[in-house]
C-alpha cells in the first residue's frame, strides 16, 4: 500500500495516517501506553517511534521550509526513489544522493515550538504520573539497558541513528527494523561527541533550577492555533538524529567557505535553535491536546466527557471542602475566615476578559504573617495541594537580579524566559516578609512594576527591546506580607493568630509534624482541581436581589460600598459557589459571600484602630 | 561515463575565442573555464558532465553545485556564453556594467523555444534571430525582446498625474514620469532607477507578472533597456557603472507572516523591524588566478559561494600552478540584516518571526536596527548540508531574502508632517463597511459606547475620548510664523479613586497603535522626554526617546498625573501646545516632534473630591498645565439610587453574560479601530462658512456671559479647543467639512465638562477663571474687598506702627459682616504687603512709610 502512495505523494494518505492516530488516542486507555518524555530519560525511547510530552511553548521559532517529497538518486544504478521528508530531520538516502533538480520536489513549510515542561510543576505531580508510566514495551529495549552499561557513549550514537525505514509513521507498538550492516558501519564512524561540550547548553527554562527534557516540537498544521505559553500534551514522531547536532559542530570547522549563508548565524543563535540532540530532542508533532489542567489525578478528557467521575466528585465536595477548611484552619494559625479565602483564592481563575479588564481573578494578600520560617512552611503546604506553584522570596536582592520579565535576545534570537513565563492555573506565592529596607535599582522596579501588572490586569509585558508585547496569563498571585503589601491586591486578609505568641515556636513545629496522609492530600488535590474547571452563572432572579442588595447597601452607606466592592463580592460569591460544589449562584451564598466580606472588613478597621499608623 | 553530447562544443564561442567585446571587465570575462554541461540536464538527468580535459575543474558533484531550491532547475554558469540574452549585451561605450548579486548569477539563462522539448540551447540560439516571440527564457515565460521592449515603452509613456510620493517632488507630473527620473540621473550620476510596481501593473498587468514571478530574469532585462534607452538619449553623460533598475512596492506579500513556499524566487514586498545588522562582508565575486610557472593569468567568477578553481594552466599545461591573488580579485560588499516582523503585523500570544536579508553593495549600511522598513527582494530557499562528507542532506531550507530595494517606513516620523497613507492599506470591503457604518445617523453614540464598554455611563467623558482619538485636523502656519497649530485634543479626568479611570486609560492605551502608558509616580522627566546613553557596543551617544515622543502621533496616557513631580509635569508645557519637545543634553540638542495626545488621570488631592472646593484646589495642579487642557472631566461617584442600580446591573451583567451576547451588543474593538485610522488617515475636514460662523457666536457668546459679571470667562484657547472638538466630530461623521451640527456638538460637549470642572463652588456659576488664574473672580473679588477693610482698619486705629497679628485678625472678624477666614486674612496681608503697605514679620504687623 505504502508503495502505492509514494509514487503519489497527493494521494491524501498522510492525512488518513495522521486521523488514524488522532483517532486511536481518542480511545480510553490509548493515551496511556504511548511512553511520555516527561516520565522515561530519553535514552530508554527508541528513536523514531511515538512518545507525548506535556509541555508548554515557551518560543516560537521561525517557520522553516523544508522537502515534503524528494527524490533521491543512486549513483551506481541511477535508479530514482521517490521519498517524504515530512516528520524528519534529515533526509535519508544511504548511498544515494538527493536530486535537487528533481521536478518532483515539493517544498513545504513546518513551524518549530520550543517547548519546556510545565513550570513549577510539583514533585506529587511528577510522582504520580510517573507511576502509571510506560516503558517502551519492546523486546529491544532491555538489551539496550545492558549494552549501553558498558559502553554507553558508543552505544547512544548509534541507537540515535536514524532507522533505515520507509515507513514515516511507526506504529505504536511495531518493531522497528534495525539498519543493514553497511550503514551501522558508517555511522559508527562519524561519533558525535557533543556531551562534553554542551553541558552548559542553557535550556531556557522560565524557573531557575528546574530539570526535565526541553523539545523542539515540529508542528505541521494549524499553528497558527497555538499561542504562547499554552500547555499541551503533543503526540509525536521522537527523532534524535546526531547528525543534527553534527551540523552544528562541524559549522565552526570547516564550512565557512563552504556555505557563506550558515557562516552568517552567529554561534548562539546556532546553539539555540540547533542544539545537540541528545539534549533537546526534536518532536515531530501528530496530534496536540491542549492541556486543561495538569493534576494526573483527573480524568484527561475534559469535565463535561467525564460525567461520571464529575457527580462523584460533586456529591462530596462539600465534605471535602469543610475537611479542607479545618485543615487550613489549623495551618493559618487557627483562623477560620482566613482559611476559607485561602480555599476562594486556590480555586480562583480568569474565566474571561472583558477587552481589558480580566474577570475571576482573586489576589489575596494574607497580611500578619509571623515568621519568615512560617511562610515557608505555608508555602510547602500549599506546594503539596496545588499541581504547579512557584515560590518567589521577594528580598531586595531577588527584586535587583532575578529576571521576571522575558526578554527577546536578538543575539541568539530566541526569547530568554523569565519567572513570570507560567503556565495557567500556576500559583505563584510572594513572601513579602524576605523584603527588608534598600533601594530598587532599575530591574527592581522594572519587577515590581511587572508584578502589579500581573495582579491588575493578568498580563505580563514582554521586552522585545524595540517595543513590549503583551500576553495575557492567568496566574494565581497570593500575597504573604506583615502589614499592607507593597503590591496591589484584590483582597487583603489579616491574619488573626489564636496563639499565643509564647506557644507560637511549638506550634509552627506541630504543623509541620502535622501531615496529612495521602489519601486525604489527594482528595483535596482533586477537589481544587475540579472547583476551579466548574462552569458557574447567575440566574435573572439573582442578578435582580443582587442589584437591590447593592442599592440598598449604597443606601446604607455610600461612602463605603464602591463598585470595585461590588466587583470584589461577584467575585467571592462566585467562587463561594464553586468551593460547594454550586453552579450557579444561590441566595445562600451570596448572603454568605456578604458575610464574610463584612467580617473581613470589620477585621481590617479593627486591626487599622490597633495600630493607628497603618494607612 | 558517457559523454552528455547534447552540447555540442561545436557553436561554444567562449570555448577558445575570445569574445569580441572592448572591454574584459565585469561579466564579459576572459573566456570559461567550464563547458557549459548542464542546461540540458533536463532531458537528461546525468550528473555531470563528462568531456575531455577541463571537465576536472568543474564542480565535483552536483548537489554540491546546483543548490537550487524546488522548481527552478540550476542552470550552468558559463561566463562567456554569448547565447544567453541577458548578458549585458555590448558595453555601453566604456561604462561598466556593475555585477547584481542581489538578483543571483542566473543572468546568464538561456533562452528557450518554448515549443521544442526538451530544451535544446543551440535551437535557442539558432532561433533568436528568426523565432521571435516564441523564444523564452529557459523555465520562464519571459521572452526578452518584448520584455525589453514593454519596459522601455513604460519608461517613456508611463505618467501618473496622481502621484503623491515624495520621491517624485519637483517633477511635472504630466510628463513622463521615469523620463524625468533618468534625465535626473544623467544629472547626478547615481546610476539606480527606482521603479515602482505599482506603475508597472498599472501601465501592463503582464509585464508586471512576469517581473513578480521571474524577477531574476525580467530585473536584468528590465536594466538592460534602461541602459539602451540612457545612453540613446543621455550619450555623453558618464556614469559609475550602468544604471541599475530596482523595483519596489510589489503587492505580492505585506506581512512576514504570510510567506510561504509558494514565494520562494519571487519578488516580494514585506514590512519589518531591524533589529541586528551584520559587519560588512566582503564577497568575492571574480578569483584572480595567476600560474607560478608562466604567470598566465585568469579569472574565474565565483558560483553560488564556490570558486572553481582551475587545476591546469591553460598557457603552458601545468597542473596546480595557478594560485590565488586575493588584491585583484573582485569583491562585493554584503550586509546580513536581521528583520523581525512589526508589532502591529502579529496576531495576539505570539512571538514575532524573523528573516534573514542580505543587503549588496550600495544597500549596505542604508538601515539601522530599529528601523521600520519595507523591503522589496527576492525570496531565497537553500537546502542545509548535514556536513560535506555524509550525503545526508538535513530536509530544511534555509530562507533569506536579497535585498533589492530598502524603503524605511519611518524616515519622516521626526520631520514634517507625515500620513500613514501607505502603511495601513484598506481592503475594498473593509472600506465599504467603515463607509456604511459613518452613514449611519447615530455613529457618533454607536461608537462612543463601543468604547471601553465594560465601563459604566460616563457617556460624555467617552465622547470626549472619542474625539480625542480623531483628533482635529492639522493646520500648517509655519508660512506665517506661528508654526504648527495643535490639532491634537488633551483630556484630564479627575475624580474619585475607584471610577475606572485607569481602567479607561488602559482603554485608550490598547486601542490606539501608538500609545504609551506611564504612571505619574514611575515617570521622571527624562522618561518622559529623551535621555542621552551611550551604546554599549558603539560607544556612541545615542539619543532614546521617552513616552511623550514614542506617542508621536498617538495618544499619551499619564496615570496619577497628581503624582508627578513638578519638573517631569513642566516638560509638558511644552509638549501640550508647541507639539515639540527641545532637547539640550550632552551635546546634543535638538527639537522632536511629540505631536501627542495626553490623555490624563488624576485624584484629589484629599483622596475624596470635595466639592466645596473648586477644581485647581482639589487636584493641586498649576493652572498653567490646566489651561491647556481641552477637556476636563470629573469623575464624580454620583451618589443616587437610579445610578447605582443601572451600575449595578451593568457589573452583574458583566460576570454572568457569555462573549457572544457582549459582542453582539458593542461593535468589534477591531472596527472601530479601523474606523479611527481610517479617518485619521484619509478625512481633514474644514470649516464650512455656517460653521465658522457658529463658532465666532458661540466664542461671542462665551465672553458675554462672563462679562455681565465682569470677568473674562472664555479665552482664544477656548476658540481653538472647539474648532479641534468640532473638526473631530465631522471625521466622526466621515466628512469633509464642518458644519453647524459639529459646532454645535463641540460646544455642548466643551460646556459639559466646563460645567463639571470650572464651576465655582461659592457661587455656582461656570467660571473659566478657575481654569486659566487658578483662581475664581469671586474668590479674587472677596481678597480684594478683605484688603481693602483691613487697610480700613489700619487707618483707623491710626499711628501704631506695630500690631499684634492676632489682634489684628481679631478685630478685622468683629468689624467684617462676612465670615474671614485665616487664609482670608493672610491674603489680604499679603496684598497689603505688595503694596508696599505693611510688612509682617512673625507675629506682628509692622507699617511701612
Amino acid at each position: 500500500m505504502f508503495a502505492a502512495s509514494q509514487s503519489d505523494p497527493n494521494s491524501g494518505w498522510e492525512a488518513k495516517a495522521v486521523e488514524f492516530f488522532k483517532d486511536h488516542l481518542k480511545e480510553k486507555d490509548a493515551p496511556t501506553s504511548v511512553p511520555s518524555l516527561n516520565d522515561v530519560p530519553l535514552h530508554y525511547l527508541k528513536p523514531n517511534s511515538l512518545v507525548k510530552f506535556r509541555c508548554l511553548i515557551q518560543d516560537m521559532f521561525d517557520p522553516e521550509f523544508y522537502m515534503g517529497v524528494y527524490e533521491t538518486v543512486d549513483p551506481a544504478t541511477k535508479a530514482k526513489v521517490l521519498r517524504c521528508g515530512k516528520y524528519k530531520d534529515v533526509t535519508e538516502c544511504g548511498v544515494s544522493r538527493v536530486d535537487f533538480n528533481s521536478r518532483n520536489t515539493v517544498t513545504a513549510e513546518r513551524q518549530t515550538f520550543y517547548c519546556v515542561p510545565i513550570p513549577g510543576e510539583n514533585p506529587w505531580v511528577k510522582e504520580i504520573s510517573s507511576l502509571s508510566r510506560v516503558v517502551p514495551s519492546t523486546s529491544y529495549a532491555p538489551t539496550r539497558q545492558k549494552r549501553s552499561y558498558e559502553e554507553d557513549d558508543e552505544m547512544d550514537d548509534m541507537d540515535t541513528q536514524p532507522q533505515k525505514q520507509r515507513e514515516p509513521h511507526p506504529g505504536m507498538t511495531q518493531n522497528v527494523g534495525h539498519g543493514n550492516g553497511d550503514c551501522k558501519r558508517q555511522e559508527t564512524e562519524a561519533p558525535s561527541s557533543q556531551t562534553a561540550s554542551t553541558s552548559h547548553l542553557d535550556l531556557n527554562f522560565p524557573l531557575p533550577g528546574e530539570k526535565g527534557p526541553s523539545c523542539l516540537v515540529k508542528v505541521y498544521e494549524n499553528w497558527d492555533n497555538f499561542k504562547l505559553n499554552d500547555t499541551l500534551e503533543v503526540y509525536g514522531i521522537l527523532s534524535v538524529s546526531p547528525a543534527l547536532s553534527a551540523l552544528a559542530d562541524e559549522k565552526d570547522a570547516s564550512s565557512s567557505i563552504m556555505d557563506p549563508t550558515e557562516s552568517m548565524e552567529t554561534a548562539e543563535e546556532q546553539r539555540v535553535h540547533c542544539p545537540p540532540a541528545s539534549l533537546v530532542p526534536r518532536l515531530h508533532m501528530l496530534h496536540a491536546r491542549p492541556v486543561s489542567h495538569n493534576n494526573p489525578l483527573l480524568p484527561s478528557a475534559t469535565l463535561e466527557d467525564n460525567s461520571a467521575f464529575l457527580s462523584s466528585t460533586l456529591s462530596e465536595m462539600a465534605s471535602v471542602r469543610a475537611e479542607l477548611l479545618t485543615y487550613f484552619t489549623h495551618i493559618l494559625l487557627g483562623d477560620a475566615l482566613a482559611a476559607e479565602y485561602l480555599i476562594l483564592h486556590l480555586i480562583s481563575n480568569v474565566y474571561s476578559r472583558r477587552d481589558v479588564l480580566p474577570l475571576g481573578k482573586f489576589t489575596l494578600n494574607l497580611s500578619g504573617c509571623p515568621t519568615a520560617s512560617y511562610t515557608e512552611r505555608l508555602y510547602q503546604i500549599i506546594q503539596q495541594l496545588v499541581p504547579s506553584s512557584y515560590y518567589l522570596g521577594m528580598s531586595l536582592q531577588n527584586m535587583n537580579q532575578m529576571r521576571l520579565v522575558p526578554k527577546k535576545d536578538y543575539v541568539a534570537n530566541r526569547l530568554a524566559s523569565g519567572v513570570l513565563q507560567l503556565a495557567r492555573h500556576t500559583s505563584l506565592f510572594l513572601d513579602e516578609i524576605q523584603l527588608e529596607q534598600g533601594q530598587l535599582d532599575t530591574t527592581g522596579v522594572r519587577n515590581v512594576t511587572a508584578l502589579g501588572n500581573l495582579i491588575t490586569w493578568q498580563k505580563v509585558d514582554y521586552d522585545f527591546n524595540y517595543h513590549q508585547m503583551e500576553f495575557p496569563c492567568n496566574i494565581n498571585v497570593l500575597i504573604v506580607s506583615e502589614g499592607r503589601s507593597l503590591l496591589p491586591s484584590d483582597c487583603q486578609i489579616h491574619l488573626q493568630s489564636q496563639v499565643t505568641p509564647a506557644n507560637m515556636e511549638e506550634y509552627l513545629s506541630s504543623i509541620h509534624m502535622h501531615t496529612q496522609t495521602s489519601s486525604q492530600l489527594n482528595k483535596f488535590r482533586i477537589y481544587l482541581s475540579v472547583a476551579r474547571l466548574l462552569d458557574y452563572n447567575i440566574s435573572d432572579e439573582m442578578t435582580k436581589s443582587v442589584e437591590d442588595d447593592f442599592v440598598d447597601m449604597r443606601k446604607d452607606d455610600p461612602q463605603s460600598v464602591s463598585a470595585e466592592d461590588l466587583h470584589r463580592m461577584l467575585v467571592v460569591a462566585r467562587l463561594l459557589s464553586l468551593s460547594l460544589g454550586q453552579t450557579s449562584l444561590s441566595r445562600d451564598s451570596w448572603l454568605r459571600a456578604k458575610h464574610i466580606d463584612m467580617l473581613r472588613r470589620s477585621r481590617m478597621e479593627q486591626h487599622k484602630c490597633v495600630n493607628g499608623n497603618e494607612p | 561515463m558517457s559523454s552528455p553530447t547534447s552540447t555540442p562544443g561545436g557553436c561554444k564561442r567562449g570555448r577558445n575565442t575570445n569574445p569580441a567585446t572592448p572591454s574584459s571587465e565585469g561579466p564579459t570575462s576572459p573566456p570559461s573555464q567550464r563547458r557549459r554541461g548542464q542546461d540540458s540536464s533536463t532531458g537528461d538527468l546525468m550528473p555531470m558532465p563528462t568531456s575531455p580535459a577541463t571537465d576536472i575543474l568543474s564542480p565535483a558533484a552536483p548537489q554540491d553545485t546546483s543548490l537550487f531550491s524546488s522548481p527552478r532547475p540550476s542552470v550552468q554558469p558559463n561566463e562567456v556564453d554569448m547565447s544567453s540574452p541577458l548578458m549585458y549585451g555590448t558595453p555601453m561605450r566604456g561604462t561598466p556594467a556593475r555585477q547584481r548579486p542581489d538578483l543571483g548569477s542566473v543572468r546568464k539563462a538561456p533562452q528557450v523555444d518554448l515549443h521544442s522539448e526538451p530544451p535544446s540551447t543551440d535551437g535557442a540560439v539558432a532561433s533568436e534571430s528568426n523565432a521571435g516571440q516564441r523564444l523564452v527564457i529557459w523555465g520562464t515565460d519571459v521572452n526578452v525582446a518584448t520584455c525589453k521592449e514593454k519596459f522601455q515603452r513604460f519608461l517613456q509613456r508611463f505618467i501618473d498625474p496622481t502621484s503623491n510620493e515624495d520621491e517624485n517632488a519637483g517633477l511635472d507630473l504630466n510628463e513622463p514620469l521615469y523620463m524625468q527620473k533618468l534625465e535626473e540621473i544623467s544629472v547626478v550620476g547615481d546610476p539606480v532607477l527606482s521603479v515602482n510596481c505599482l506603475h508597472v501593473q498599472s501601465f501592463d498587468a503582464e509585464l508586471y507578472r512576469q517581473l513578480v514571478c521571474y524577477p531574476q530574469e525580467v530585473i536584468p532585462t528590465f536594466d538592460m533597456a534602461v541602459n539602451e534607452l540612457f545612453f540613446e538619449r543621455f550619450p555623453d553623460s558618464i556614469l559609475e557603472f550602468q544604471i541599475q533598475v530596482r523595483p519596489y512596492n510589489a503587492l505580492k506579500t505585506r506581512n512576514m507572516r504570510s510567506l510561504n513556499p509558494e514565494d520562494i524566487d519571487q519578488l516580494i514586498t514585506i514590512s519589518g523591524m531591524v533589529i541586528r545588522t551584520s559587519q560588512l562582508i566582503p564577497e568575492m565575486q571574480e578569483a584572480f588566478f595567476q600560474c607560478q610557472v608562466c604567470a598566465y593569468s585568469t579569472r574565474v567568477e565565483v558560483d553560488r559561494g564556490r570558486i572553481a578553481e582551475p587545476a591546469v594552466c591553460r598557457h603552458c599545461n601545468t597542473t596546480h600552478s595557478l594560485a590565488l591573488v586575493h588584491n585583484r580579485s573582485v569583491f562585493s560588499d554584503k550586509q546580513m540584516v536581521k528583520i523581525q516582523e512589526s508589532p502591529e503585523d502579529m496576531p495576539a500570544g505570539q512571538t514575532p518571526h524573523t528573516t534573514i536579508v542580505y543587503a549588496h553593495n550600495d544597500l549596505v549600511d542604508k538601515v539601522q536596527p530599529g528601523d521600520r522598513i519595507n523591503i522589496t527582494g527576492i525570496y531565497r530557499a537553500v537546502p542545509m548540508r548535514v556536513s560535506p562528507i555524509q550525503s545526508n542532506v538535513k530536509s530544511v531550507y534555509k530562507t533569506h531574502i536579497d535585498a533589492i530595494h530598502f524603503r524605511k517606513t519611518d524616515e519622516k516620523r521626526l520631520h514634517g508632517v507625515d500620513d500613514d497613507a501607505d502603511q495601513k492599506l484598506f481592503t475594498e470591503d473593509r472600506v465599504q463597511t467603515l463607509k456604511e457604518l459613518a452613514a449611519k445617523p447615530d455613529v457618533y453614540e454607536r461608537l462612543s459606547s463601543a468604547l471601553a464598554p465594560s465601563i459604566y455611563e460616563h457617556e460624555d467623558i467617552k465622547k470626549g475620548i472619542l474625539l480625542q482619538l480623531f483628533g482635529g485636523s492639522r493646520k500648517d502656519f509655519t508660512q506665517t510664523g506661528r508654526g504648527n497649530f495643535r490639532a491634537e485634543v488633551n483630556i484630564l479626568l479627575c475624580g474619585d479613586p475607584g471610577t475606572s479611570k485607569s481602567q479607561l486609560l488602559q482603554y485608550v492605551f490598547n486601542l490606539v497603535p501608538r500609545g504609551q502608558y506611564t504612571s505619574g509616580k514611575g515617570s521622571s522627566a527624562v522618561g518622559l522626554t529623551a535621555y542621552v546613553m551611550k551604546d554599549p557596543e558603539t560607544r556612541q551617544l545615542v539619543l532614546q526617546t521617552g513616552a511623550l515622543v514614542l506617542s508621536d502621533n498617538g495618544i499619551c496616557c499619564i496615570d496619577e498625573f497628581d503624582k508627578m513631580s513638578d519638573s517631569t509635569r513642566s516638560v509638558l508645557h511644552e509638549v501640550m501646545e508647541q507639539q515639540t519637545l527641545s532637547i539640550a543634553k550632552a551635546g546634543i540638542i535638538c527639537q522632536l516632534n511629540a505631536r501627542t495626545a495626553v490623555l490624563a488621570a488624576a485624584n484629589p488631592i484629599e483622596s475624596q473630591w470635595n466639592p466645596k472646593k473648586t477644581t485647581i484646589e482639589n487636584i493641586q495642579l498649576p493652572h498653567t498645565l490646566l489651561s491647556r487642557f481641552d477637556l476636563i472631566f470629573l469623575m464624580l461617584d454620583p451618589q443616587d439610587e437610579a445610578y447605582d442600580r443601572r451600575l449595578a446591573h451593568h457589573l452583574v451583567s458583566l460576570y454572568y453574560q457569555s462573549e457572544e451576547q457582549m459582542e453582539e451588543e458593542f461593535l468589534d474593538m477591531a472596527v472601530l479601530r479601523d474606523y479611527i485610522a481610517y479617518a485619521r488617515t484619509y478625512i481633514n475636514p474644514r470649516l464650512s462658512e455656517e460653521a465658522s460662523q457658529a463658532l465666532i457666536e458661540a466664542y461671542v457668546d462665551m465672553r458675554k456671559i462672563g462679562s455681565g459679571r465682569g470677568m473674562v470667562s472664555a479665552y482664544p484657547r477656548q476658540l481653538e479647543s472647539l474648532i479641534r472638538l468640532a473638526e473631530a466630530h465631522a471625521k466622526v461623521r466621515f466628512s469633509e467639512k464642518v458644519e453647524t451640527i459639529d459646532v454645535e456638538e463641540a460646544k455642548r460637549l466643551h460646556r459639559e465638562a466646563l460645567k463639571q470642572s470650572a464651576t465655582d463652588p461659592r457661587t455656582g456659576f461656570v467660571d473659566i477663571a478657575i481654569l486659566t488664574t487658578g483662581m475664581s473672580a469671586t474668590a479674587r473679588k472677596r481678597k480684594e474687598e478683605a484688603a481693602q477693610a483691613l487697610k480700613k482698619l489700619i487707618q483707623a486705629k491710626g499711628k501704631t506702627p506695630a500690631m499684634k497679628y492676632h489682634q489684628l485678625l481679631d478685630d478685622l472678624r468683629g468689624q467684617s459682616e462676612t465670615a474671614i477666614t485665616k487664609e482670608l486674612f493672610d491674603e489680604a496681608l499679603r496684598a497689603l504687603a505688595d503694596e508696599d503697605y505693611l510688612t509682617v514679620t512673625g507675629k506682628t504687623v509692622r507699617l511701612l512709610a
